[in-house]
Parts: C-alpha cells; sequence; structure tokens
C-alpha cells in the first residue's frame, strides 16, 4: 500500500472517530440545551476550568469503562458480546470510500485525498450499510429479554424497509452523473449550466445573450434533484434510528428497546456507532448533493492556476488541498447541525407511522423520480447533445 | 488467479452444494431447511461466477444475478409459507406437517 | 495473495454451512452462519473480478435475506413454538458427507480437462456498467420478466397475515 493511502486512512481515522464521536456528545447536549432554551451540561471540570462542557465527553468516557459490564443470565454470550461491534463497525468503515478532496501533486507524490477511490463507490456504502442491521438486531435478541426483542423486530423491519428506499433514491443521481466513483461525483459538480439556457433552445431569446450567460448554477446533486436529497436525507436518517425514527430505541414505550441488557462500554459502542453515522450520513449527503469539497462557483483547477504563480506549485496545491477539506468539513458541520435540529425538534414517529413513510410514501416518489429523471435527461439530451 | 485451477472454485461450489442437500434431507426444523435451499442456490451461483470468469463472458454473472432476484422473491414467499404453517399447526418440526390435513 | 485471499474464502465458506447444518440447539446459529457463508461467498466473487455481483451478495443476500430469516426466527420464537424435535443422527450426516465428499472429488477431477484456464479480461469485465449494459441491452425481456416477481410481494402479505374470524 502506498504511503499516501495510509496516511489519508489515519487522517481520516483520527478525525474522524476520535474527534468527531466524543464531540457528537458534546454537540448533542450544547445544542438541544441551546434550542431549549436552557444552559446544558456544565458540570465536568478539570482543575476548576469548565470549557464549555467540552470536559463532558471525557467524563462519559470515564464512567463508561468503569462501569460494571452486565450479562444477563440465559442471554448468548458471544452474541451478546460481539453486537456492538457489529454495530460500530460498518459505520466506522463506510470512510474508506468518502473522498474528502481531489487529487493533489504534492512534492512528486500524487495525493488523493480518499482511502479507496472504488469504481462502485455507492453500491459498497449501500453494502455495508445493509450489513449494519445485524448490530441492532442481534443485540436485543441475545439479551434474552422480551423488551429487547420486541426492539429488534422493530429495528429489524425498519432498516430493511429504509434500505429499499435508500437505494432506489439516488438512481436518478446515478443517471444523471453515469458514475458511481464518489470521486467522479465531486468533480463532476464542478460544472455550471445556465439556468435559463432553455429559453434559448426554445426560440424565446437570440442565442449570445449576456445574461442568460450570467445566470449559471453548480450542478450540485440537490440543484439537479432536489426532492431525492430530502428523500435520501429522511432513508439514511431512517437507517441510523435516529431523528425522529428511533421507535427501537422508544424510551418511553419498551425502556430501552434492543438496547436494554447493554451497559457501560458496549453502550458506548451503540451511541458512537449512532454518532458516527450521523457523520457518515453527513459526508455522504456533502460528497453527493452539496458538491463535495469544491466551492460553487469556483473550480479547482482555477483556484490552483490562480495560486501557483504566487506560491508556487507545491503550496498551492497545498493550500488547496487544505482550502478543500475545510470545504468538505464545513458542509459536513452544517450537516450535522441541521440533524441535530431535525432529531430535537420532531416527536417520534409511531411504528406504522414509520413503515407508512417507508413503503407507502418514498418507495412510490423514488419510482416516480427515477421515471421524470430519465425523461429529463433524454429532454435535455436531444436538446443539447450533452 | 495462476495458482488457483477453475477445479477448487468448483469444488467448493459443490461441497457447499452436498451440504445444503445433507441439510435439506436431514434437518427437521422447517427454517433451517429453508436456509439449506438458499445455501444450495448459492453454490450454485458461485459456479455460474467461476464459469464466467473462466469463459470470460459476463453472461454467467447475470444468470446469478437473475438468480439472486428469483431467490429474494422465493424467500419472501416462503418465509409467508412457513409463518402461515407454524401459527396453524403450531410447531416447527416438519414430521408434524408430513399429512395435508391434520 | 490471491491464494490466501481463496484458501481463507473457502474455509469460512464451508466451515459456514457446515454450521448451517450442524447446528442443532437454536436456529439462530444456523442463520449466523449462513450469514459468514455469504460472506466469504461474496468475497470469493470478488476475488472471481465479479464486483458487482459479489456486492448485490452482501447488499441482497446477507444484508435482506438473512435478515428476513432472522426477523421469522425471532417472530416465531415469541409465541413459545420453537421446538426442533429429533433431529438425524449427527454420524449420518457426516457419513452421507463424507461419501458425496469424495465422489464429487473424484468426478470434477476427471470432468476437468486441461484448458488454458483463466483467460484475460479486459478491466471492465465484471463492472457495474458492463453489467448494466448487457442487462438493459440484450437481457432487457429477462428484466421485465424479473419484474413480475414484485407480485411476489403481494402474496408474502396475503399470505403471513393474519386471519381475523
Amino acid at each position: 500500500m502506498e504511503t499516501s493511502t495510509v496516511f489519508v486512512a489515519l487522517f481520516i481515522f483520527a478525525v474522524v472517530v476520535l474527534v468527531f464521536a466524543p464531540i457528537m456528545t458534546w454537540v448533542e447536549r450544547k445544542q438541544s440545551a441551546l434550542m431549549q432554551d436552557r444552559i446544558g451540561a456544565n458540570r465536568a471540570s478539570i482543575g476548576g476550568i469548565k470549557a464549555l462542557g467540552l470536559i463532558h465527553p471525557l467524563a462519559d468516557v470515564i464512567k463508561m469503562i468503569t462501569k460494571e459490564d452486565t450479562m444477563p443470565t440465559g442471554a448468548h454470550r458471544f452474541i451478546h458480546l460481539v453486537s456492538p461491534f457489529i454495530a460500530v463497525t460498518p459505520a466506522m468503515i463506510s470512510f474508506a470510500v468518502i473522498p474528502y478532496g481531489g487529487t493533489y501533486d504534492l512534492w512528486g507524490a500524487h495525493v488523493s485525498l480518499v482511502v479507496a477511490d472504488l469504481d462502485y463507490g455507492v453500491l459498497y456504502l449501500f453494502a455495508i450499510g445493509s450489513i449494519a442491521t445485524y448490530g441492532s438486531m442481534l443485540a436485543g435478541w441475545a439479551g434474552n429479554n422480551n423488551f429487547g426483542m420486541l426492539g429488534s423486530i422493530r429495528v429489524s423491519a425498519q432498516m430493511i424497509s429504509y434500505e429499499v428506499a435508500l437505494g432506489v433514491t439516488v438512481i436518478g443521481l446515478f443517471m444523471i452523473f453515469g458514475t458511481l466513483r464518489l470521486t467522479d461525483m465531486g468533480v463532476l459538480q464542478e460544472q455550471t449550466f445556465r439556468v435559463f439556457g432553455f429559453m434559448e433552445y426554445l426560440g424565446w431569446v437570440e442565442p449570445g445573450t449576456r445574461w442568460i450567460d450570467w445566470i449559471t448554477l453548480p450542478m450540485w446533486g440537490i440543484v439537479l434533484q432536489p426532492l431525492p436529497f430530502f428523500m435520501f436525507m429522511t432513508a439514511m436518517m431512517a437507517e441510523n434510528k435516529r431523528a425522529p425514527f428511533d421507535t427501537p430505541e422508544g424510551e418511553s414505550e419498551i425502556v430501552a428497546g434492543y438496547f436494554i441488557e447493554y451497559s457501560g462500554m458496549k453502550f458506548g459502542l451503540y451511541m458512537m456507532g449512532e454518532w458516527i453515522e450521523v457523520v457518515v450520513i453527513s459526508a455522504l449527503l456533502a460528497a453527493m448533493f452539496l458538491g463535495g469539497w469544491t466551492l460553487p462557483w469556483l473550480p479547482e483547477q482555477d483556484i490552483i492556476a490562480f495560486l501557483v504563480p504566487k506560491f508556487g506549485a507545491n503550496i498551492a496545491n497545498l493550500l488547496a488541498m487544505v482550502l478543500a477539506v475545510s470545504v468538505f468539513m464545513g458542509k459536513v458541520v452544517a450537516l450535522i447541525f441541521f440533524q441535530m435540529l431535525v432529531r430535537w425538534s420532531m416527536p417520534r414517529f409511531r411504528y406504522d407511522q414509520v413503515m407508512n413513510l417507508g413503503w407507502k410514501i418514498l418507495l412510490p416518489l423514488s419510482l416516480a423520480n427515477i421515471a421524470l429523471t430519465a425523461v429529463g435527461i433524454l429532454v435535455v439530451k436531444g436538446v443539447t447533445g450533452r | 488467479m495462476g495458482d488457483i485451477s477453475p477445479f477448487q472454485f468448483q469444488l467448493v461450489a459443490a461441497l457447499i452444494f452436498m451440504i445444503g442437500v445433507v441439510g435439506v434431507l436431514t434437518r427437521r426444523n422447517v427454517i433451517v431447511m429453508f436456509m439449506c435451499i438458499e445455501l444450495m442456490l448459492n453454490a450454485a451461483n458461485l459456479s455460474l461466477v467461476a464459469f464466467s470468469r473462466e469463459v470470460g463472458d459476463d453472461q454467467g454473472q447475470i444468470f446469478a444475478f437473475m438468480v439472486m432476484v428469483v431467490a429474494a422473491v422465493e424467500v419472501a414467499v416462503g418465509l409467508a409459507i412457513i409463518i402461515s404453517l407454524v401459527r396453524n399447526r403450531d410447531t416447527v418440526n416438519i414430521e408434524d406437517a408430513s399429512q395435508m390435513k391434520w | 495473495m490471491r491464494f490466501a485471499l481463496f484458501w481463507i474464502f473457502s474455509v469460512a465458506a464451508l466451515g459456514g454451512s457446515i454450521g448451517v447444518v450442524a447446528n442443532v440447539r437454536n436456529p439462530i446459529n444456523s442463520a449466523l452462519n449462513l450469514v459468514v457463508t455469504m460472506l466469504a461467498l461474496a468475497g470469493l466473487y470478488v476475488l472471481l473480478e465479479a464486483q458487482f455481483v459479489g456486492l448485490i451478495q452482501v447488499m441482497v443476500y446477507a444484508g435482506a435475506i438473512v435478515v428476513l430469516f432472522l426477523f421469522v426466527i425471532m417472530l416465531l420464537n415469541l409465541r413459545g413454538s420453537g421446538t426442533t424435535g429429533a433431529e438425524v443422527q449427527p454420524l449420518v450426516k457426516i457419513a452421507g458427507t463424507a461419501v458425496v465428499a469424495i465422489s464429487s472429488f473424484f468426478l470434477l477431477r476427471v470432468l476437468s480437462t486441461g484448458r488454458a484456464p483463466w483467460p484475460d479480461v479486459d478491466p471492465s469485465y465484471g463492472t457495474t456498467r458492463a453489467i448494466g449494459e448487457a442487462l438493459y441491452t440484450d437481457y432487457v425481456l429477462a428484466v421485465q420478466v424479473a419484474g413480475v416477481l414484485l407480485a411476489g410481494i403481494l402474496a408474502a402479505v396475503v399470505l403471513a397475515k393474519k386471519r381475523l374470524d
């Protein structure tokens, strides 16, 4: 393996798991507190320094590690031990295909900011997502508890229902971009198109009119497919069993659902898996729908060409790389904020409402979207030949 | 792929198929019998994909894909049948369901 | 490297399938062994450069079909009926397996001629694009006929409904 791949993998692991997972607990507490007009958790301190409550994740970890690790009687020992890992691993290895930036030439090394640039990148994410079902489903059964079993049944039904909607929703996007590779999607979203170009083809205005050429939009996924953006986000949030979809974890109905026999660090692993999945959702949405690591009207080649005369090729590439990663992280953070907003604003769905949404609303809408996208592509191809 | 011969892939497929056959013939739990049927389907898929690679044509993969599609629906319908069977007879032992009427 | 991977995946697949058959106590153990088998087979597919089929194997088989199995096992266990009853003697199973294994080994040995194995295939073999193109141009009739299978969803819903009378 090249050293750059190892470096990128370590960077992603360090940033995502070691930084995001504890920060997410803090974000959850503080954002919910802000939204509910209270202060939030602010008691943990080291030597009197409270640091806005950032010590709390450390306190959480210490608490979870030192808690007793219970194993209920009559439980299936091996599955009880292994389920938290089955739940966390798919979330972590999803980061292997998500690009944090394009490719840059730094001091002779051709660095591409993605761990595995697979030809079928998004399919890999769906496959990994279907494995994640087992972590939650086996957890409830392994505890030999009726509430846990109820939670397992609910969670397996919910997750496999929304996997269908998940896959079908983004087919329209694949049809337009013509690729499953996330890096290619990021590059393709740099292009812009003229919003009112159809007027020219319909003959309403003269070709070469200035103002038509000026109003352009980047070919982001959300511009080309606005409805699938929201459908995909809904389906992924339902897969993650978060936000209004946490019926399996229904805290007021079935105690803790499928978590019920877990304490200490195993429970911590489940929570960590959920939060890492939130980051995965945000990263996927940013990469596929929001243009990835690029800024809206500034193609990366222009930025590098602008910087090269000032700083030299290597530093220009380095600066462009830093800019790309920051832009991507900014989008991810914005989407995480949005997901937290949804989670703390909406009451939990009822179980039959969840199934209704998945099968009777999302699936027909996404199928209709495929048909409409196909018609749209044919029309645009016939007119412009693109 | 120089040192793995096609024979080895076919042997693995044949062994899995045969384990599935033994499972269907000897197990008494309805659901486990169904799982062994899925094993047999998968073994056939492996054989198809291995031959497809050996010939160099991807028709075998398309065949395997179609087999997967059919297997998915078959599992859904089969499990529905099993659910209604178990609900009516209140047992998952296939020997108790060996007659048309109880 | 491929050699080692082939052996790892084959042993995992065979071990998993033996586990499906040999687990007498709990059907959930059989289902989990089935998952291991499916994942190992997906690994073998990717070794055979059938990437799309391998991923679909994980997505459909390991990710949905076995989940359905587990779902039904859990659903039925809730009603208290989960007895397996008397199973056939393990010795019979092992003897039958051994007989068929040895005979199939020799049969395949005889049948596999000295063909030149593993022709070179172009890099687009087994990619999503190649299979998609073939599916929707040469085999579009098969795809349409497979679409009729969606009626199976109706069948499953009707069959599994609780009778309210």
